[in-house]
């Protein structure tokens, strides 16, 4: 491996990192004039950073450090089109509540930035640097808001709820190194697979999946998410929902269907106790809640309750439709928030499912998209959203995870009432007064681009995701 | 020949899809016309076809498509013309083109003309593939058919609520007597192999010797399959026991009264029996219960008939009954009687009911005899035209000269079917004759009441009384053709269908061993046998004269003073309604709201979505509690989660 070749493998990484500089002190030299300008460069560089991804060729990079193949690339693209979404999705909100600075665009920058190396990550080194980049830059974010009380709680509830499981991704990281000898995935997957496993190393693994479930908010490490969901900022909230959860998602695919492949009986088990549990709770817990974020917090809980179902099948199959679901659940769920951003009387952000009464004589194309993408999450056909859970569950049961296939299915028919319910609000309920006019273009775009994917995007055009989907899945099984 | 019985067929078919679907298109007149010209074509091929048939025997089986195909079992759909089915033709036609004419004044009024227009056609259309089917399969397609359309056209006016009651009711009490014939059928293809009506004929005699096994005992097979297929004919021709939707059918217009209810589909099981008379004729016991209850039917339903208000309804059970005579005539083995007395009636009910439409639509839409009288002036021709109709009815004509006497259509028609139960000279020969003649005397008093309370005496209800009016010549024609048949047709066909000619006219089309034993002895019974009739006829109506019109004291109320309970009895219908309500509905009600309240609601949503709902409202009431707030309760928890995990994979690992 020469030097010229880790260059341009990790060339989106070195690039956003490098305009991640300039965009700061273009911001410190421009001041608080500089924020729209920032902003726009940030997407730009993300942009520019998909760019890049694409034209990646596919191999390893400093000494098997750093990995680039299918499976990587299009969760990079993902992470990155979700973070520049994010970034768009912002500019108003804070507008609105008077903390638009140049600083915010430039952590998503960072934040994103932390996500590629934890995509790419071939070694526990570099998954935890990657994580921790993001982290940081997240911890940041969820406090944006200052003056704000709920804002700064939020953020202090995050940080130190992540540095415990930091902490014991830390802790399992350790006992792998001191059990198996190597923190290499490369070199784990070897001794594994020469039948070399020691109690330690596995109860390490636990350790290491705790840390990164952390991040996707699975239960039983879930109880940090409605309270930073609801405190964080909306856009913010808005950013966590997806962005960071493809990233682990990634990552957590990486690991078991990496190096821990070889102890799938091992792992299978507590994927699918967490898979089950989290599909449980977030329909449950969802069924009382008022607002809207807290809502959508309980809402990504059962989300990743199902990826964690396909990625326990432990095939292709269920590597193929955990990407499917992250891509049609990123879709969901940015229109979902630009909804949710465009909620506003009179200059004031409302966050109240009551708040939406009567939307569809108000404002009957947002109400229309809203029904689409809660249609979409309850999983009713013939709407992207069913087909996320279809694949699901076909790799579940064709993996013969019968029991859990079916408390999840189960479950889902329990958490789509409460999706149906706020279309009920919306269409049945006496009209509550209107929100502001017009929708910011942004948001609008948004929504129609991702309600288009929504319905009929996605149901009619199938093929080419689905092949992309097998692509990457195929990465873990024809040999890296 | 082929092509003239398939232009009869599907005319009105034809008729009915361009009335129905291009109503709008064409307008009302348009519908009217277009199914009104397609029956009146029928209606004279129909005539042509059976003289064809009856006098120079052109019948045959014309084959239309295939049908079911299904392993060993087949069905062809094929038109079978003989005799019998030319008879039905002409009736059905003829009665089906008045009908279509007569209501287009009947009905000038009404917003759906199309959509009835076409459920007229579609009924005929229907009627016909009936009458014309060669195997069982079909004929239940046909009955099946007359029974959808007869449902549409009592509900005709389903803003009604009592129509949309007695719709129901009429297909409701259709389906217990079609489950008989379904199992009937079945029977007959389980033993014979087959639904063709020649095979099973041939087949007939084997039959006749097999045995079914039900529940351990053994019972005759043949005699099995006619009583089955003899319910069927029992809930189409409202015979007693399930007759009660007849009455209540009547909510429908007063055409489809006259054509469904009186003329044609009512007479469809009359027309079963004749046609598997073969079959009916190897089991003297099926026969013996078809007797019975055709007797017992023509007794009941006239009784009722002595005591109602409703115009319609009067002539309602005065069908009920005569379908009773029809058919206990085709249970002592005169098939051609049932089928003469069936197309003398056909004209003459007809005639009746059209005829009440008229007053009903002179009266606008007053159906109340109470509230009726001395129209006679006021309505003449109609007045005149329901005379005829009447005494048609009481079978008035002269016996004994000119070879069989002289007389309208029903005093031939009537007196053969009594004769023929007299000459039987068998138990249920005579209860089926005594009955029948209490019967004639009944039937005689009940239409001239009806006839003297509505023509006759003051007017009760003098705004109506003004403003009544003679129908319009569109209704006065069909009254007019009708009245022909219901004055010649007896006379005319009497020779053909019962009288000397009857075997070179029926060329087999019905049983003709019992046919010829049945006429030889009908002829040959006393000259006090065939007076007798006649006696009773005309003493009713001097009854009734008496009754309504000679005597100043008020008779019929001091009558039902004098015998309250008889007059309950019959005023109540013989509390059949009651009864049924008592039996079956109530229990079914009750049963339904038990599966509703407590199986349903109770146990089902209860347990089921209910109560899953509400778990899973306590269960997110208990989440919500563990959503503390507090940062190191949710620290614990993922500590806790994480050792669990551990413990979970230790314990598991360790197996």
């Amino acid at each position: 491996m020469d030097g010229l070749h880790n260059w341009t493998l990790a060339a989106p990484e070195i690039f956003l990192a490098a305009a991640a500089m300039i965009l700061l002190m273009i911001g410190v030299y421009r001041g608080e004039r500089g924020a729209d300008l920032v902003s726009s460069l940030c997407v730009a560089s993300l942009g520019i950073a998909i760019f890049l991804v694409l034209r990646l060729e596919h191999g390893t990079a400093y000494h098997e450090l750093f990995l680039v193949d299918a499976f990587t690339k299009m969760m990079k693209v993902l992470s990155l089109l979700a973070a520049g979404i994010a970034i768009v999705m912002s500019r108003s909100y804070f507008v609105l509540v008077g903390v638009w600075r140049f600083e915010f665009p430039v952590l998503v920058l960072l934040a994103t930035l932390g996500m590629l190396v934890m995509i790419s990550a071939n070694d526990l080194m570099t998954l935890y640097l990657g994580l921790e980049m993001q982290s940081l830059a997240l911890y940041v974010t969820a406090a944006f808001q200052r003056d704000s009380e709920r804002s700064t709680e939020a953020g202090l509830k995050y940080f130190v709820l992540s540095s415990v499981a930091s902490g014991m991704l830390l802790y399992g990281a350790s006992l792998v190194y001191g059990f198996a000898g190597t923190t290499s995935f490369p070199g784990l997957a070897r001794g594994f697979l020469a039948g070399d496993v020691a109690t330690g190393a596995i109860i390490g693994l636990v350790f290491v999946l705790a840390g990164l479930v952390f991040k996707i908010s699975a239960v039983p490490f879930h109880m940090w998410t409605p309270d930073v969901y609801e405190g964080a900022p909306t856009p913010v909230t808005a950013l966590f929902s997806v962005a960071p959860k493809i990233a682990a998602m990634s990552l957590i695919v990486s690991v078991v269907m990496g190096p821990f492949r070889p102890l799938l009986a091992q792992w299978q088990q507590i994927l699918v106790a967490v898979a089950v549990l989290s599909t449980i709770w977030g329909a449950i817990a969802a069924l009382r809640q008022e607002n809207i974020k807290r809502l959508m917090a309980y809402s990504s809980i059962a989300n990743m309750g199902y990826v964690v179902l396909g990625l326990a099948a432990g095939t292709e199959e269920g590597v193929r439709s955990v990407v499917i679901y992250m891509i049609i659940y990123l879709a969901m769920n940015v229109g979902t928030f630009a909804v949710i951003l465009s909620m506003r009387r009179k200059g004031v952000m409302v966050e109240r499912i009551s708040d939406l009464s009567g939307l569809a004589q108000r404002q009957p194309m947002m109400a229309l998209a809203l029904l689409l993408f809660m249609f979409s999450m309850a999983g009713i056909p013939p709407l992207a959203g069913f087909f996320a859970k279809l694949n699901v569950f076909l790799a579940a049961i064709n993996a013969g995870l019968y029991v859990a296939a079916t408390i999840a299915v189960l479950a889902s028919v329990v958490g789509a009432y409460y999706y149906v319910r706020i279309v009920k609000v919306m269409y049945f309920d006496d009209p509550a007064e209107a929100f502001d006019r017009p929708v910011e273009r942004d948001m609008a775009v948004v929504m129609l681009a991702t309600a288009l994917f929504v319905f009929p995007v996605f149901p009619v055009f199938q093929a080419p995701f689905m092949n992309g989907a097998q692509a990457a899945a195929k990465t873990f099984f024809s040999g890296r | 020949m082929e092509f003239l019985v398939k232009v009869i067929v599907f005319l009105p078919l034809i008729a009915c899809l361009i009335a129905g679907f291009a109503g709008r298109a064409i307008g009302d007149r348009g519908a009217q016309w277009v199914t009104t010209l397609g029956l009146l074509v029928s209606a004279v091929l129909s005539w042509i076809v059976f003289f064809k048939v009856g006098f120079e025997g052109a019948g045959g089986t014309f084959r239309v498509a295939t049908w079911i195909v299904s392993d060993t079992f087949e069905s062809a759909w094929s038109l079978r013309v003989d005799t019998l089915t030319a008879v039905m033709l002409i009736v059905v036609t003829t009665v089906s083109a008045m009908v279509h004419l007569y209501s287009i004044g009947y009905m000038a009024e009404d917003p759906g003309i199309p959509r009835f227009m076409s459920y007229l056609s579609l009924f005929t259309f229907a009627m016909l593939m009936l009458v014309t089917a060669d195997n069982l399969v079909q004929l239940f397609f046909g009955w099946e058919g007359v029974g959808l359309a007869s449902y549409l056209l009592i509900g005709y006016w389903y803003e009604r609520p009592s129509a949309n009651a007695a719709a129901i009711k009429a297909f409701i009490v259709n389906r217990v007597g079609d489950f008989g014939f379904a199992l009937g059928i079945f029977a007959v293809y389980m033993l014979t192999g087959s639904v063709q009506l020649d095979a099973i004929f041939k087949a007939g005699p084997e039959l006749a010797a097999m045995n079914f096994e039900f529940l351990g005992v053994q019972v005759p097979a043949l005699t099995t399959i006619c009583i089955l297929l003899f319910i069927g004919a029992c809930g189409k021709s409202a015979q007693i026991g399930l007759h009660t939707w007849l009455p209540d059918a009547m909510e429908g217009p007063t055409p489809v009264s006259a054509l469904i209810h009186a003329a044609t589909m009512v007479t469809a099981g009359i027309f079963m029996v004749a046609r598997l008379s073969p079959l009916f004729e190897l089991s003297q016991t099926a026969l013996a219960v078809v007797t019975v209850v055709g007797a017992s039917t023509a007794f009941f339903a006239a009784t009722i008939g002595l005591t109602q208000w409703d115009i319609k309804r009067v002539v309602a059970y005065s069908t009920c009954s005569q379908l009773g005579y029809m058919f206990f005539a085709c249970g002592v083995g005169a098939y051609g009687a049932a089928i003469f007395h069936l197309m003398t009636h056909a004209f003459f009910k007809a005639l009746l009911f059209l005829g009440s439409g008229s007053v009903i639509h002179a009266m606008h839409h007053e159906q109340d005899m109470r509230h009726m009288g001395g129209l006679k002036d006021k309505i003449p021709q109609t007045h005149w035209l329901m005379w005829i109709g009447t005494l048609s009815l009481a079978g008035i004509g002269i016996p004994l000269i000119l070879g069989h006497g002289i007389g309208f259509a029903g005093f031939h028609s009537k007196d053969i079917i009594l004769e023929a139960a007299y000459g039987a000279h068998s138990g249920v020969g005579f209860y089926a004759f005594w009955l029948g003649i209490a019967g004639a005397f009944m039937t005689a008093f009940y239409s001239c009441r009806l006839m003297f309370l509505t023509f006759f005496g003051r007017p009760h209800d003098h705004h109506h009384y003004e403003q009544a009016h003679e129908s319009p010549p569109v209704m006065l024609i069909p009254l007019y053709v009708l009245a022909l048949g219901a004055v010649v047709a007896g006379f005319a066909g009497y020779n053909i269908f019962v009288g000397d000619g009857w075997e070179g006219f029926w060329r087999g089309s019905i049983a003709m061993e019992g046919s010829r034993e049945a006429l030889h002895h009908a002829h040959e019974v006393p000259w006090l046998v065939k007076v007798l009739p006649l006696v009773m006829g005309v003493a009713g109506i001097a009854v009734a004269w008496w009754f309504y019109v000679g005597s100043r004291a008020n008779l019929p109320q001091m009558m039902a003073n004098a015998f309250p309970a008889l007059y309950q009895l019959s005023y109540r219908k013989w509390y059949f309604d009651e009864l049924y309500d008592f039996l079956f509905v109530r229990p079914a009600l009750w049963i339904g709201g038990q599966f509703w309240k407590k199986g349903d609601v109770g146990i089902i949503d209860g347990v089921g979505p209910n109560g899953l709902a509400a778990g899973a409202a306590r269960m997110s009431r208990i989440l919500g509690r563990v959503q503390s707030g507090y940062l190191y309760h949710y620290a614990f928890a993922m500590l806790i989660g994480v050792a669990l995990l551990v413990t979970w994979y230790m314990l598991s690992r360790g197996q």
